[in-house]
């Protein structure tokens, strides 16, 4: 018999009867806890850090890919081709797609590859350069609101809420009347009136930040003002602006497709992908392709700018980790 | 006061306000003197609101000021530039509350320790990041941590990372703002005893905010009880746990629970009664007569002063003044 025999199970057993009974059946092996916490990443920082995260992110990479792909086709696009973007050939219109014309000729027989790329340039330009404009105006304004707050904070947005109360449209419109038509004041028009969302949510971010006790902590280790900016608000509020700036891009190549609908965008013969749309669109039943060209690159673009942002958010997010 | 010489921190009729609209004044601290010797703890206990934690936060020039006097090791420092608050922040640094909300997520361990060290251009870049290691190593955590960003850890982690933080610069004096209250039970213990080892190792003087009484015992060579907004009773921390005068100090004292049913149930517990009032406008007289079992005719003319009752030993109350 074992040493069981005097109990009806091992659990009745006290203690130190348990640990007599387990003696030499057991050999205690230890802890490394040097070993066990060894093998770790080496140190990183945070750029390098978000950059390794984003790479493992696939459908950004690929989004990454596609706006790149489009930025090289529209400076270098229209030169693969022979035609220029403006020359009319009205014995060749409304061809379809074909081995001389790769996109095909539009009503005026103008080649559609040469005027796909043209438009891609100002369609990015504006969408580019309008929302870089934002984003540096609203950070400016919003970031100085928010950070000084007070009586600076309280003009600066009550003037941003009656700019914002002015309708685009007209705001465009009198623009356009100050400026004339074209690439620029098309920018200008998106600058002015973008602005505001911005400013409202660098405004917000930094008053929601800098009462955070790590800007506390901070400023009580003697950092100087520039260094609380650019060292803990800016990457704190980095995700939700770079979303917002890839938002920002199609939301203005958009804007000006349908300014170009009404009249007010880019005029003919100079084109952009809105334009481009809008000429496809009235000859849509007949020449279907003069539509779905511009419209797939408008969408793509705007998916891959989205997707893009998605990615480029969570891999500043240092939380999202894994 | 009742130290006699070699006074690191004396602080003479501190006076905190803040002025709300409505020209509503909150008198956060509101007269408070005491002062703390090279290399001792002075804890700081009182309810939540009572402003303990405007009292450091003004000691170390996060708030200003509004009157009184601030010395620091034989200098004034109640009205500094921004050159001199520099010099401050590397003698006087701060051991934040909330170990979640107090590290920047974007930066790794290593750069929130060394940031100090870096702002006060201590050191090599190269030599900061071996001194972070060391910091990392003496508050109980790897070198293989330094490479991890704060939402890795847990809270008692968090705030060892906190304290390394505040300890890399090399402060001689360390404000510790409720550095346990925010971690469980069994991670408490092991703050404090790091703290006290640290202490010991640094040559530091401690500021020590915390509500629990048990705590504070443990680590304070001297105990000062805060009732909205002034120091009601103040003496080494013995005698206050053995012979506490003021009423609020005992009644503070017999809300110790005490872990043995028997001793507990014997015990006479002083219950106050009512609410801490507002510290925005508050009437002539002692702050505490609305919940004072004693409170007499003269309280509500006449704010009590702290008195010496015994040999180091100071009240505030009438009823020692006679």
């Amino acid at each position: 018999m074992d040493e069981y025999s005097n109990f009806s199970s091992a659990a009745e057993m006290p203690i130190e009867e348990r640990l007599k009974a387990a003696k030499g059946r057991f050999d205690h092996i230890g802890v490394d806890s040097k070993a066990s916490e060894g093998i770790t990443r080496p140190t990183i920082g945070y750029w390098k850090d978000a950059w390794i995260r984003l790479r493992k992110n696939k459908i950004a990479l690929i989004s990454l890919a596609v706006i790149v792909l489009y930025v090289i086709m529209a400076l270098f696009g229209g030169a693969m081709v022979e035609f220029d973007y403006k020359a009319n050939d009205l014995f060749n219109v409304n061809q379809p797609p074909n081995s001389v014309h790769w996109f095909g000729t539009d009503t005026l027989g103008r080649d559609l590859w040469a005027r796909t790329w043209q438009g891609a340039r100002v369609s990015l330009l504006i969408g580019l350069v309008s929302a870089v404009m934002q984003l540096t105006l609203g950070i400016i304004v919003g970031g100085l609101a928010g950070y000084l707050g007070g009586t600076f904070d309280l003009i600066v947005m009550r003037i941003t809420e009656i700019l914002d109360s002015i309708p685009f449209l007209i705001m465009v419109i009198l623009i356009m009347m100050v400026f004339g038509s074209g690439i620029v004041p098309l920018i200008l028009a998106f600058a002015i009136t973008g602005w505001i969302s911005m400013a409202r949510l660098v405004r917000g971010q930094v008053y929601q930040l800098k009462s955070q006790e790590f800007m506390m902590a901070a400023r009580s280790m003697g950092a100087s003002t520039s260094r609380m900016i650019f060292k803990h608000l800016i990457p704190n509020m980095a995700g939700v602006m770079i979303v917002t700036l890839t938002m920002k891009v199609p939301q203005a190549i958009f804007s000006e497709a349908f300014l170009s609908y009404i009249g007010l965008g880019v005029q003919p013969p100079q084109t952009s992908w809105g334009q481009l749309a809008n000429q496809g669109s009235q000859v849509m039943s007949v020449y279907p392709y003069q539509l779905l060209i511009p419209a797939f690159f408008i969408s793509t673009m705007m998916l891959a700018m989205q997707l893009f942002g998605d990615g480029l958010r969570d891999a500043l997010d240092p939380k999202l980790r894994k | 006061m009742e130290h006699s010489n070699d006074k690191y921190i004396e602080v003479t009729d501190l006076k905190k306000h803040f002025y709300l609209k409505q020209k509503k004044i909150l008198k956060a601290v509101d007269g408070v003197s005491f002062s703390i010797k090279r290399g001792q703890t002075l804890g700081l206990v009182g309810e939540s609101g009572c402003g303990k934690t405007t009292l450091g936060r003004t000691l170390i020039h996060i708030y200003e000021p509004t009157a009184g006097k601030i010395m620091m090791d034989g200098k004034d420092i109640t009205k500094v530039n921004s050159k001199e608050y520099k010099q401050l922040t590397s003698k006087a640094q701060m051991i934040f509350q909330d170990p979640y909300a107090s590290l920047d997520t974007h930066m790794t361990t290593l750069e929130i320790i060394a940031e100090g060290m870096a702002i006060h251009n201590m050191y090599s870049a190269k030599e900061r990041k071996e001194r972070a290691e060391a910091y990392l190593s003496m508050v109980g955590l790897n070198k293989e941590h330094g490479s991890r960003f704060p939402h890795e850890f847990s809270g008692g982690q968090r705030q060892r990372i906190g304290i390394a933080r505040a300890l890399a610069i090399e402060p001689e004096f360390v404000v510790c703002d409720e550095p346990i209250s925010a971690l469980d039970v069994s991670v408490q213990a092991q703050i404090v005893n790091l703290l006290i080892r640290l202490q010991n190792e640094l040559h530091l003087t401690f500021l020590f905010i915390a509500h629990d009484l048990s705590m504070v015992k443990h680590i304070s060579d001297y105990v000062a009880v805060m009732y909205l907004g002034a120091i009601v009773e103040i003496t080494s921390s013995e005698e206050l746990y053995s012979h506490p005068e003021h009423p609020y100090t005992q009644s503070l004292l017999s809300a110790i629970p005490i872990p043995d049913p028997r001793v507990s149930a014997s015990r006479k517990r002083i219950l106050l009664q009512g609410e801490i009032p507002t510290p925005i406008n508050t009437p002539p007289g002692c702050k505490f007569k609305n919940r004072c079992q004693h409170c007499m005719k003269r309280c509500d003319a006449e704010e009590p002063k702290l008195k010496e009752i015994a040999p180091g030993h100071f009240v505030a109350c009438h009823l020692f003044n006679s």
